[in-house]
Formats: C-alpha cells, sequence, structure tokens
C-alpha cells in the first residue's frame, strides 16, 4: 500500500434542520470549504481529483435512492469514478477508509471523500423509527424498535458487571458539552453539569436525554492524496499546510445484528483472540481479567463492543502502537451515548473493561485548560472528542465519521485556531490522533489512525 | 426528578396553502430577489405494505400461537440460539429446532422506554428486557411486564422469569412476553 495523506476538510454547519438548502448544495459547503482552505479554486480541483466516494446512511430520511450520484454531478465531478458506501453509524468512516483504500491501491492518486444526512425531513420519532430499521426487522424492531433502548440495555449490563454509575456517563456528557462549546461546527454549544444531565427527561432508563446524540443536517469532505497526488495538487498552486497528515492505520471490526447473538467467550478465548498485545504482556491484567470472568463476566455479550475490539487492534497493529492512551494524543470517538464512550474507552484499550466508567471521571480523556465546573484527580492523557463528540456537535450519519477526520486533520496540522477562531480545542504538540466510527449496536466499527509527518 | 418540559412536541400537519408570495414582474431586481426567499416546504405522506416473510424462521412464530417457545440448536456440538437460526454460525451446519418453553430463564439487561420510535410511542413506558435460559447460548430479546417502570433497578437483572404467550396471536415477537416468575 502507498503512503496516503489527508490534505484537508471541510464541515457545514451541524443543524436540526437545513430546509434553506437542498443536501447536494450542503455537500458543497464542505467541499468548497475543502478547496478553497488549500487555495484552489473549483475548476482546477475538480480537474485534477480522480473521483469520490459518497456517504450516507440512509435513504429512508430523503426518500431519495441514489443521492450519491445526484451530489457527483452537482459537484461536477461526473463521469469520474465515484460509489456509495453504507454502514449504519459507520457510514462516513467507512467511507474515510474507502478513500484512502482508493488511493494507497494505486488506483487514485487524488481522491475526494464526502458524506451527508438530512435526518428534518421527519419528525423525531419518526427518525427514531426509520434508525430502529437498522435492527432486525423480524425479531428486534417490532418488539419496541429504539435505539436509545437498544444502548440502555447495554449499559445496565455494564453497569451491573463493572459497577459503572450514571455519574459517570453524565460526566462525558459535560465534557463533551463543554468541548463544544468552544467549537462553532457543533449543533449545541451549553455548560451542563452532572446535575442537568441526570435531570433531563428520561429516555430509556438510564440514559436520559442529555446522554444521547441529537439528530441533525449537515456534510463533511476530506480530500486524500498520494505523493503524485501532492505533487499535482501542489504544482496546480495548491498549498498544502505542513506538518503533512498521514493515514497510518487503518482497522475494522463487525458483530452480529442482534445482540442478543453475540458470544460469551472463554477467558483463555478472549486473552488469545481479543485481549490487545498491551494486556497479554501483563501478568496483572491477566489476573485481573480471570478474576473478572471469575466473577461471570460475559464478553463481549451486549455490554462490550468485539467489532471496536477488533478495529482497535488492527489499528494499532497496522500504525505499531502498543500503549494506546500514551501513544494517542487525541481520539474523536463516536459517542452517540455516553455509556457508548464509555463502552469505548476499554474497546480500544484505553483501559482495561471494566475501568471505562472511572477513566470518565479521572481527567485523563478530558482537555488540558478547560474548565468542566468540577475537580478532575488526573491530568489529561489523551482528550477524547476534544470537538464535543456527536453528543455536542450533532450526528448527521453519514458527515459524521468524515467530520471526525477533518477535525484530526485540523488538530494534526495545528491549525483549529485558524477554522474554529479560538484555540482552546487545539491539543498542544498533536503529533498522532485517531478516529473512531460505529454503526448500529456495534456492528459495524472503523478505527483509523493519523499522524503529522516530521 | 426529571424537569417538566418547557416545549411543545412539535408535530407535521397545518394548512393547505394556494397560493406563494412571487413578485408580480421577473425584473432583474425581482430575480436577485430571490435568493432571499425562506424556502417552501411541502409534506410528502409515504405508506406501503410489505409482505414480509418469516420464511425457515417461520415455525417460531407458529410455536408462539400455539404457546411454545422454539430455540434452534447445532446438531453437532449444540450450541443453541434463542433466536431462530436456520444454519449455526461456526460449523455452518443447517439448525434443528428444540423446545425451551419450560426452561428456566432471567433478565439478563433491560431497560424502561419512556420515549421510542413512533410506532411504539403510544405502548410507553414499557419495558425491553434481554432474557437468557438454562443450557442456551445466546439471548432473547423481549418485552417484560409485571414491573413498574419507575420503580428500575439493576437488582431486576437476575430476576427469574417465565413466558406469557398472547391469546390472540399477532404473528410477532410480541406474541410471548415474559413476567417475574411465580
Amino acid at each position: 500500500m502507498r503512503p496516503v495523506y489527508a490534505v484537508s476538510g471541510g464541515v457545514s454547519k451541524f443543524a436540526k434542520a437545513r430546509p434553506d438548502k437542498t443536501f447536494q448544495a450542503v455537500i458543497k459547503e464542505a467541499y468548497e470549504y475543502a478547496i478553497q482552505d488549500i487555495d484552489l479554486d473549483f475548476p482546477t480541483f475538480t480537474r485534477l481529483v480522480d473521483g469520490s466516494v459518497a456517504s450516507y446512511f440512509s435513504d429512508h430520511f430523503t426518500r431519495q435512492l441514489m443521492a450519491g450520484i445526484m451530489a457527483q454531478d452537482y459537484l461536477g465531478l461526473c463521469p469520474k469514478p465515484g460509489h456509495r458506501v453504507e454502514g449504519g453509524g459507520a457510514t462516513g468512516g467507512l467511507c474515510f477508509q474507502e478513500a484512502w483504500k482508493s488511493v494507497a491501491s494505486g488506483h487514485m492518486d487524488i481522491c475526494l471523500a464526502y458524506g451527508f444526512e438530512t435526518m428534518s425531513h421527519v419528525e423525531t420519532w419518526k427518525g427514531n423509527e426509520f434508525i430502529a430499521l437498522a435492527s432486525d426487522v423480524s425479531f428486534d424492531y417490532p418488539v419496541g424498535g429504539f435505539y436509545s433502548g437498544y444502548y440502555a440495555m447495554m449499559v445496565t449490563r455494564h453497569m451491573k458487571e463493572y459497577g459503572t454509575t450514571v455519574e459517570q456517563m453524565a460526566h462525558v456528557s459535560v465534557k463533551n458539552h463543554i468541548n463544544a462549546y468552544h467549537n462553532p461546527y457543533a449543533q449545541k454549544r451549553n455548560r451542563y453539569t452532572i446535575e442537568d444531565v441526570r435531570s433531563s427527561p428520561m429516555v430509556a432508563w438510564p440514559l436520559t436525554r442529555l446522554d444521547i446524540c441529537v439528530m441533525s443536517d449537515g456534510a463533511a469532505a476530506t480530500i486524500f492524496v498520494s505523493e503524485d497526488g501532492l505533487k499535482q495538487l501542489e504544482d496546480a498552486g495548491a498549498q498544502i499546510p505542513r506538518p503533512l497528515v498521514k493515514v497510518t492505520g487503518i482497522g475494522r471490526g463487525t458483530d452480529a445484528m442482534r445482540m442478543a447473538d453475540r458470544p460469551h467467550v472463554e477467558y483463555d478465548f478472549f486473552m488469545e483472540n481479543y485481549a490487545t498485545e498491551q494486556e497479554k504482556a501483563s501478568d496483572d491484567t491477566k489476573k485481573y481479567y480471570k478474576k473478572l470472568w471469575d466473577g461471570g463476566t460475559r464478553y463481549p455479550g451486549v455490554h462490550s463492543f468485539r467489532a471496536g475490539r477488533a478495529a482497535g487492534n488492527m489499528a494499532y497493529q497496522h500504525a505499531g502502537i502498543d500503549d494506546p492512551i500514551e501513544e494517542l494524543d487525541f481520539i474523536e470517538l463516536h459517542d452517540a451515548y455516553t455509556s457508548s464512550e464509555i463502552q469505548t474507552y476499554e474497546d480500544l484499550g484505553l483501559c482495561r473493561y471494566g475501568e471505562g466508567g472511572a477513566m470518565a471521571v479521572s481527567g485523563e480523556v478530558h482537555m488540558p485548560g478547560v474548565d468542566y465546573g468540577h475537580k478532575l484527580p488526573k491530568k489529561p492523557i489523551c482528550p477524547v472528542n476534544p470537538s464535543g463528540g456527536l453528543i455536542a456537535c450533532g450526528h448527521p450519519v453519514g458527515a459524521t465519521g468524515l467530520m471526525q477526520g477533518v477535525f484530526a486533520i485540523w488538530q494534526l496540522q495545528g491549525t483549529i485556531e485558524k477554522h474554529f477562531a479560538d484555540k482552546t480545542l487545539q491539543v498542544q504538540d498533536a503529533k498522532r490522533g485517531a478516529i473512531h466510527s460505529h454503526a448500529g449496536t456495534g456492528t459495524y466499527v472503523t478505527y483509523s489512525i493519523l499522524e503529522s509527518e516530521e | 426528578m426529571s424537569k417538566i418540559p418547557t416545549k411543545r412536541e412539535e408535530t407535521l400537519g397545518g394548512f393547505i396553502v394556494h397560493n406563494i408570495p412571487f413578485p408580480k414582474e421577473t425584473d432583474p431586481d425581482a430575480l436577485a430577489f430571490l435568493k432571499r426567499m425562506a424556502p417552501i416546504q411541502i409534506e410528502q405522506p409515504y405508506q406501503i405494505t410489505y409482505l414480509h416473510s418469516y420464511a425457515q424462521d417461520s415455525p417460531w412464530f407458529a410455536g408462539l400461537t400455539n404457546k411454545r417457545l422454539l430455540a434452534n440448536q447445532d446438531p453437532v456440538d449444540g450450541y443453541t440460539y434463542a433466536n431462530p437460526r436456520g444454519h449455526d454460525m461456526y460449523s455452518g451446519a443447517e439448525t434443528e429446532w428444540i423446545d425451551i418453553t419450560d426452561r428456566a430463564a432471567k433478565v439478563h439487561a433491560f431497560t424502561v422506554c419512556h420515549f421510542g420510535s413512533e410506532e411504539f410511542l403510544p405502548e410507553t413506558p414499557f419495558i425491553l428486557a434481554l432474557i437468557e435460559f438454562e443450557g442456551v447460548d445466546t439471548l432473547l430479546l423481549t418485552r417484560l411486564t409485571g414491573m413498574d417502570p419507575d420503580e428500575a433497578s439493576l437488582d431486576w437483572i437476575d430476576m427469574r422469569v417465565e413466558p406469557r404467550f398472547l391469546r390472540n396471536s399477532k404473528l410477532k415477537p410480541t406474541d410471548v412476553y415474559f413476567v417475574p416468575a411465580e
């Protein structure tokens, strides 16, 4: 595979509704931002780009099949190659990786990834119904299909087995909302307290409205290039910021659509097949896990995302990462629910299974220099969702994973202040970051590592 | 305590409009002004009836109508699925039907849905639960009744439960539901 650089990106404003523009025109906002940010004009970039990958989750929301080609022609990319990818909440992450693949494989030198979702065309509870159709329509949906309910069930099991608390989950909401206060792209920029989170309306016990991301309209775009593609853009006058941002790790995993069908593996099987290299190397951790299994832990069961663990292990191996929390400077992580952020700390090996709740209140995943309204016992090590994540930025599904990619590019370029008009969320000296995209109840998970080149 | 809502729920529906404001003359100034026009939004109703086949899983639904809860089992190693599954995910072998109606069962995980998808909103609050059965390797998603939705507690996990069946089958997975065991 050839080296691939993510050289630019753009994000439209995420909003509850964007009736002012068609989805194609919203995509163009993000696309033009990405082009203009490297000082190219529309005709020049359109001439140079080799093709695209389109990302959107649901045909139901737009009531439009083949929306991707409508975007492709609106952006003036016909007759260049393009295709649509879809994988639930991970659609944007899959798109990011497919565009990477187009360049890494040598098929393209310059590839555009763009994604969108327009979720405002139906009422909220109908939107929830559409999303719930991403569960088995014979056995799961008819019982009371509701994704917040599915995630709430998962976390009750996490709470029972590991002692995770609702207050720990509320800390995630407070962290991400307060981070987003400094992000002008975020849909929700509010300073909440733990009490606010717990006293907001109960949606699915124990998850309240502020534990859950909102529906959004929005788009995002990212430009990937090979070394030859980089030269082509620069020869045409592009001003590509240094350091360059290189994609150095790609991981993906899957799991059964019906979470009820997921296995409960034995300790030895877990250690051999799912433990991180760091966990395998630690006698203390092996003892810790043995104790968990002796106490009845069911892995992955419904409380852990095996797909996330598989994606993490694959990406870390690709990027040569042994100790993720120490070797990553930030992670943009798929926090559709506060509970899933905690579960994902564990899947990605930032801590051991069962320790995610404690990590959420430790301060290790918070941004330095931001006032969260309460004292945190430890110093930040690896900020998670410095942008505010899905909970605060919004979750226009097909755009979300690419939005994470754009924010990661800006972090690694050191250009957050330029794009946010606020330097608070710039992770100082960020050299390596990761983006994590997650579908369904953990059915598809993508994890990509980006690094700034010395 | 939850806060009392201060915002009314938004709904679709409204008046039919027979005229949209538009310049009387399409002179350059008027045409340029059109870029400042607010978007027109219309309602597009969409309804469809699917003929959905339960296919090889049909016996499971037939079982529910006859007050029996079936499961699928791998004929080689006995791996057992609470949800119907025509082929085992490990051996690839075609599974057999077994009857688990009288197996000991308990709550593995649960939630109380105070909101829901549009179709289920009128039924809120309702309890969703994942049930584990003795000798069965996977779980079953179902409704749990007989518990107070306002008294949700982690103590409900591991509670012994037993199946009940609708007398008037709807040929849906909700033809079976669970209640605390007597």
